[in-house]
């Protein structure tokens, strides 16, 4: 194998396969990028066995061939090449290295045979629709940070994807809750999700991809089965397992009688449960919520630091009621909303919270109080 | 040449040069040149299980009596009579048994020898701040500093207290008088039991010299082979190297493992460790494969664990399942909850995952479950979502609770203890 290409070419999709590599694997080519060079340039894989990523750069190919090499290394190393350089690959004989040369530079990386590298096989994907750039994005922005870590209930550790009928219309829905928290946003379903199953997108796929969407302007191939998901962003084609499991049945925890309304000023809300958070211990970070005609009273209390409170000027008309949240997932929610006033919707301080965005939205958020 | 100076253990009487008391005639001398000195002492309760088994049954005071599970367990405890015959704890009590067939067998009852725990430490607090406790039945006390609280020196007040001890509670200890933890601790085993021995600064090293490498901390079985095969037996033995060479040999230990060896050791006594995870473990009498039956047991646990750490108003979020295969290789699985549990369910179901990955057929001889990272109560089982029957979860353990703490813990049994 050679290969002569621009480091810049190279560098930038070494970096997109290179993450899916973990740090520490069990099966030694699982550190390895696989490098194969053909007619099409130069492609990189890169695969921890529950996701691959598929990269070409163009290069320019003078014997075909493939090998594999540790990531990391061999991405720290293209980095550290001098911008603008020309960068040759070459694999001479059988003696199990690849050696990288770039203007005065020359290393050679040890080998595994490219023959052991696993393939993810995804089998075949019916369903198979378009998303621009951005709904893809914003499907994921808003609804990654409710992902849940906790193994225990693994089919939380993702993003449920799934397209249904509300109201007449047909829409593609992302869902994400850990149990204290739940966001759910929906965009109209594009053509081809008709009869699509139910799918848990695993985080690291889901980070993965959010990664990937660079140009905001592109469109993406989503292609899916029951167990397997694709993703083509240009020349990268991101193929991931899914979560088997049963994601949990989410309408019900979406409160509906919640006829408590306040509506905020996001921003100045924002600012207000950040500082007086400030004065919160690092575990439990609950902060007060006093309601009372008009008036937001936020509070927190730290037996170990002292305590704060603010009163900010609110939209309220209802019963006083005094609730308690983690201030870390109000925070988070708050940053999702898009316009400028927030709309909370309370029932009493033990059930859960909906919050949306004043004018309406595609997007809603649940959030479970906490004791104060 | 005087005698060291020294006291009368029993009456406290300062000794004069002869073998005896000049007092009350007892024997009982302790004598050291650095007697008035030291501060640092380690005390330890004599065959604790057993000689409280004895106290309340005199029936049994002068026969071998070996505290433990049945046929299956190991022994926790033996009393003196029995280790005569060469039993000790931790070994398997068939093989007690074996070695001495007239020995009465006492299941434990933790809760009565916690209870004297307490009163043993509650009366160590008497002497000094800086109490460690090491177990329910040992702790490091740091004396210095008390002369003048106490009107003597620490060798005294520490004789006082065993006197203390024995006419309270019913119950001897052996004490170590050393300038630090390490000879504390080697000098509180040299004369036991009712022991008193002291190791100065001075003859630290001389004592030393010959004991096998195993009387440090930390050696066991396996490491005393491998320092073997490096030409060292015994404490003298590794006094030979410099700091230099016995750290490349065992790194940073190795430096700890110098500094013991010329006796010295600066770890200071910390009052009261601080609680780190609860945890339940059981042998079983049979080895059992059957998964159904491993959980039954584990939810047995699970709820033991929930009881300490509500008693102790602690709830902590990793949960660790350890098993053990029939030659004695354990295995430990963890899995980090989201938020901190108090509760049995909680703790049993986490374990409960994590067994089905491991029981497959397979045969165990333990089961354990254990929950660390703990915090305070409050903190516990926050309100979810997903689980909008937790507050009633929340309530139904504390009913059961209730219950058992009235009528004991047989009172209320989850049906799946009863599954065959």
């Amino acid at each position: 194998m050679k290969v002569t290409l621009e480091r810049a070419a190279l560098l930038r999709s070494l970096g997109h396969v290179h993450r899916v590599v973990e740090r520490r694997t069990t099966i030694p080519v699982l550190s390895n990028v696989l490098l194969r060079a053909g007619s099409d340039g130069l492609r990189l894989q890169a695969t921890d066995l529950d996701l691959q990523v598929v990269e070409t750069a163009t290069a320019d190919v003078a014997d075909a061939g493939a090998t594999t090499v540790p990531a990391h290394t061999f991405y720290d190393i293209v980095r550290k090449l001098p911008d603008g350089s020309q960068v040759v690959l070459e694999q001479t004989g059988d003696t199990g290295t690849l050696t990288i040369r770039a203007g005065r530079s020359r290393f050679t990386l040890q080998t595994l045979a490219e023959s052991d590298f696993p393939d993810l096989a995804a089998g075949d994907l019916p369903i198979r629709f378009e998303l621009s750039a951005s709904d893809l994005k914003r499907l994921i922005d808003k609804t990654q940070f409710a992902i849940s870590t906790e193994e225990t209930r693994y089919y939380l550790n993702g993003i449920f994807l799934h397209a249904m009928e509300v109201e007449g219309n047909s829409v593609l829905r992302a869902v994400a809750t850990d149990g204290h928290r739940l966001a759910r946003v929906e965009m109209p379903a594009p053509k081809g999700t008709a009869g699509m199953p139910g799918v848990i997108i695993p985080r690291k796929t889901v980070s993965e991809v959010q990664r990937l969407v660079e140009d905001p302007n592109g469109s993406v191939l989503i292609e899916l089965s029951a167990t397997k998901v694709r993703f083509t962003l240009g020349d990268v084609v991101l193929t991931s397992k899914l979560i088997d499991g049963t994601f949990p049945d989410y309408a019900r925890v979406i409160p509906a009688g919640n006829d408590k309304q306040l509506i905020v000023d996001k921003a100045e809300f924002v600012s207000a449960v950040d500082r007086v958070s400030t004065i919160s211990s690092e575990r439990g970070r609950a902060v007060k919520l006093a309601l009372n005609d008009g008036k937001l009273t936020l509070s927190v209390t730290n037996p170990d630091s002292g305590s704060a409170t603010e009163e900010i000027e609110v939209d309220y008309g209802a019963s006083a009621l005094d609730i308690g949240f983690n201030s870390r997932y109000l925070l988070d929610i708050a940053a999702q909303i898009d316009n400028d006033t927030a709309l909370l919707k309370l029932a009493d301080p033990g059930s859960p919270t909906l919050i949306q965005d004043k004018e309406g939205s595609s997007a809603l958020y649940v959030l479970m109080p906490m004791r104060v | 040449m005087a005698a060291a100076p020294g006291f009368c253990r029993d009456c406290l009487t300062e000794a004069g040069d002869g073998p005896r008391c000049t007092a009350c005639g007892s024997p009982r001398l302790a004598r050291h040149a650095e007697i008035n000195q030291l501060t640092v002492s380690h005390i330890d309760c004599d065959a604790f299980f057993a000689t409280i088994e004895k106290r309340d049954n005199p029936d049994i005071r002068d026969k071998p009596v070996i505290v433990g599970g049945a046929k299956r367990g190991v022994v926790s405890t033996a009393c003196y009579i029995a280790r005569i015959n060469g039993v000790h704890s931790a070994m398997p009590m068939f093989k007690a048994l074996k070695l001495c067939p007239e020995a009465v067998v006492v299941k434990p009852n933790h809760a009565k020898y916690s209870a004297v725990g307490r009163e043993v430490r509650a009366l160590m607090r008497e002497l000094t701040p800086l109490v460690e406790p090491v177990s329910i039945d040992e702790a490091f006390l740091d004396l210095a500093g008390t002369e003048r609280v106490h009107g003597m020196p620490p060798a005294r007040v520490l004789a006082r207290f065993a006197r203390r001890v024995e006419e309270e509670l019913g119950i001897t200890v052996s004490v170590g008088l050393a300038p630090n933890k390490f000879l504390a601790k080697i000098a509180s085993d040299l004369e036991k039991p009712r022991g008193f021995a002291i190791i100065g600064r001075a003859d630290a090293r001389d004592f030393l010299h010959d004991k096998p490498i195993t009387i440090i901390p930390g050696i066991g079985p396996a490491a005393r082979i491998r320092m073997e095969k490096k030409g060292i037996r015994t404490v003298g033995d590794v006094r030979r190297f410099t700091p230099r060479e016995i750290g490349e040999l065992y790194g940073a230990y190795g430096l700890s493992l110098w500094n013991l060896a010329h006796g010295e050791d600066n770890r200071r006594v910390k009052p009261e460790r601080e609680t780190k995870s609860v945890s339940a473990e059981t042998t079983f009498n049979e080895d059992i494969s059957d998964r159904e039956q491993l959980e039954a047991i584990l939810w047995t646990l699970s709820e033991r664990v929930a009881t300490r750490l509500k008693a102790s108003e602690f709830a902590g979020s990793r949960i660790t399942l350890k098993l053990k295969s029939p030659d004695f290789k354990s295995r430990t699985r963890t899995r980090t909850l989201d938020s901190p549990t108090r509760l049995a369910g909680r703790i049993f179901e986490t374990g409960r995952e994590l067994l089905k990955n491991e029981a497959r057929g397979e045969r165990f001889r333990l089961i354990g479950i254990g929950v660390e990272e703990l915090c305070p109560i409050a903190e516990a089982d926050p309100p979810s979502l997903l689980d909008p029957n937790l507050k009633r979860r929340i309530a139904a353990e504390a009913a059961v609770d209730k219950l058992k703490g009235k009528f004991g813990a047989d009172a209320v049994k989850r049906g799946i203890v009863f599954k065959r």
